[in-house]
C-alpha cells in the first residue's frame, strides 16, 4: 500500500484526537493483515469510492471513546452508553474527511460515505481476503486503531488525465 | 471548555439564537456546548436538511450551523431552499470534507461561511462574530480552512 496515501490518514487522526482528547497520541504499533479484522472496542466505518477506493475502520478502546464522549456532553458517559458509538461514528467521520479532503487537494476525486458503525461480525467480514495496514495510537485513555483498506486505480486516474491532441 | 466574551444580537442585545443541524448527535451536542460558551441559545436542531428548513420556519435563528453530508436531504439543498425563502438567513457550513467544490457550492447557494470539523471553538467563535457584523468579505484570524462569501 503506498505510504503516500496512507500519511493523510494519520495526521488528520492526530489532528482529531489532539482536538477533542486534548492529549497526545503517538503511533506504537504498524501491522498488515489479511485475516478478518478483530475489533478492540467500538468500532465505525467510512467508505469512499473514486480514483482511490476503500474503506476505513477507526476502532478505539472503551475508555477513550467514554473519555471523549463525556468531555463533550460535560458528564461521566459509561462506555455502554449510546452516545459512545455515536461519538466514535463521528470521529471517524471527521478523521476521514480531514484525510480525503487533503488527497482531494493533490488531485484525487473520490465519493465519501456516511459512518457506519459496525459490529464484532461485520468488523470480521470487512477485513477478510484483503490486506489492512493497521496503525495503533497510544492516548492516555487507550489506545485508538485505525484500519485502512484502499487500493488506488491507476486506468481511472490514466483516463482522467488530459489528452494531448496534434 | 473556555468561556468567551457573549455574543449578543445588535438590535437587542438578546442572545444570539441557533439552529444547529447534523445527523450526529455527537456533533450536535458539541456544537451546542461551544455556542453555549458564547452565549448562544439553541432555539432548534435538525439531523436532516428537510428538518432544517421546517425548523428554520418555526424557530427563525440568527445563526445556522449545517452539516453538509446527511441523509433525505443534504446540507447544500437545505441552503439554498431556506435562503429562497429567507434571503437574510445567516447559515455557516461544518463538514468534515473540505473539497473545493462542496464549499464553493455552499457559499453559492447563499452559505455564508465554511468550517471544517473538528471544530477550533476559537475560530467558530471569530467566524460567528462575523457573520452576525457581515457586510463584506473577510477571512477570521485563527480559522484554518475556512472561506467566506
Amino acid at each position: 500500500m503506498r505510504m503516500d496515501l496512507i500519511q493523510p490518514f494519520i495526521g488528520s487522526l492526530d489532528a482529531v484526537l489532539a482536538e477533542t482528547m486534548h492529549a497526545p497520541a503517538k503511533i506504537v504499533d504498524l501491522t498488515m493483515e489479511e485475516e478478518g479484522y478483530r475489533r478492540k472496542g467500538t468500532a465505525a466505518s467510512v467508505t469512499f469510492k473514486g480514483q482511490i477506493e476503500g474503506r476505513v475502520i477507526l476502532d478505539m478502546e472503551p475508555r477513550a471513546a467514554a473519555q471523549i464522549a463525556s468531555y463533550i456532553s460535560g458528564a461521566d458517559v459509561d462506555s455502554s452508553e449510546p452516545i459512545v458509538p455515536e461519538t466514535v461514528s463521528e470521529l471517524a467521520n471527521m478523521v476521514i474527511g480531514n484525510a480525503v479532503t487533503q488527497l482531494n487537494d493533490r488531485g484525487f476525486q473520490f465519493k465519501v460515505f456516511p459512518p457506519e458503525v459496525l459490529t464484532e461480525e461485520q468488523c470480521a467480514q470487512a477485513g477478510r481476503d484483503s490486506e489492512a495496514t493497521i496503525l495503533c495510537f497510544e492516548t492516555p485513555s487507550g489506545n485508538v486503531h485505525l484500519n485502512i483498506l484502499m487500493c488506488y486505480h491507476r486506468r481511472r486516474s490514466r483516463e482522467r488525465a488530459p489528452v494531448s491532441v496534434g | 471548555m473556555k468561556q468567551f466574551e457573549a455574543l449578543t444580537r445588535k438590535k437587542d442585545s438578546q442572545a444570539v439564537r441557533y439552529l444547529i443541524v447534523d445527523d450526529s448527535v455527537f456533533a450536535r451536542k458539541s456544537l451546542a456546548k461551544m455556542v453555549e460558551s458564547f452565549g448562544g441559545q439553541i432555539v432548534g436542531e435538525a439531523g436532516d436538511g428537510c428538518t432544517a428548513i421546517t425548523e428554520y420556519a418555526r424557530t427563525n435563528p440568527d445563526i445556522v450551523l449545517m452539516d453538509i453530508t446527511m441523509p433525505q436531504m443534504e446540507g447544500i439543498e437545505a441552503v439554498e431552499r431556506i435562503v429562497a425563502e429567507h434571503p437574510d438567513a445567516r447559515i455557516v457550513m461544518v463538514s468534515s470534507v473540505g473539497y473545493q467544490d462542496n464549499i464553493l457550492a455552499a457559499l453559492q447557494k447563499g452559505a455564508r461561511h465554511f468550517v471544517q470539523k473538528p471544530v477550533k471553538p476559537d475560530a467558530l467563535y471569530e467566524i460567528i462574530r462575523y457573520v452576525l457584523n457581515d457586510d463584506g468579505v473577510t477571512t477570521p484570524v485563527g480559522a484554518e480552512r475556512e472561506t467566506s462569501r
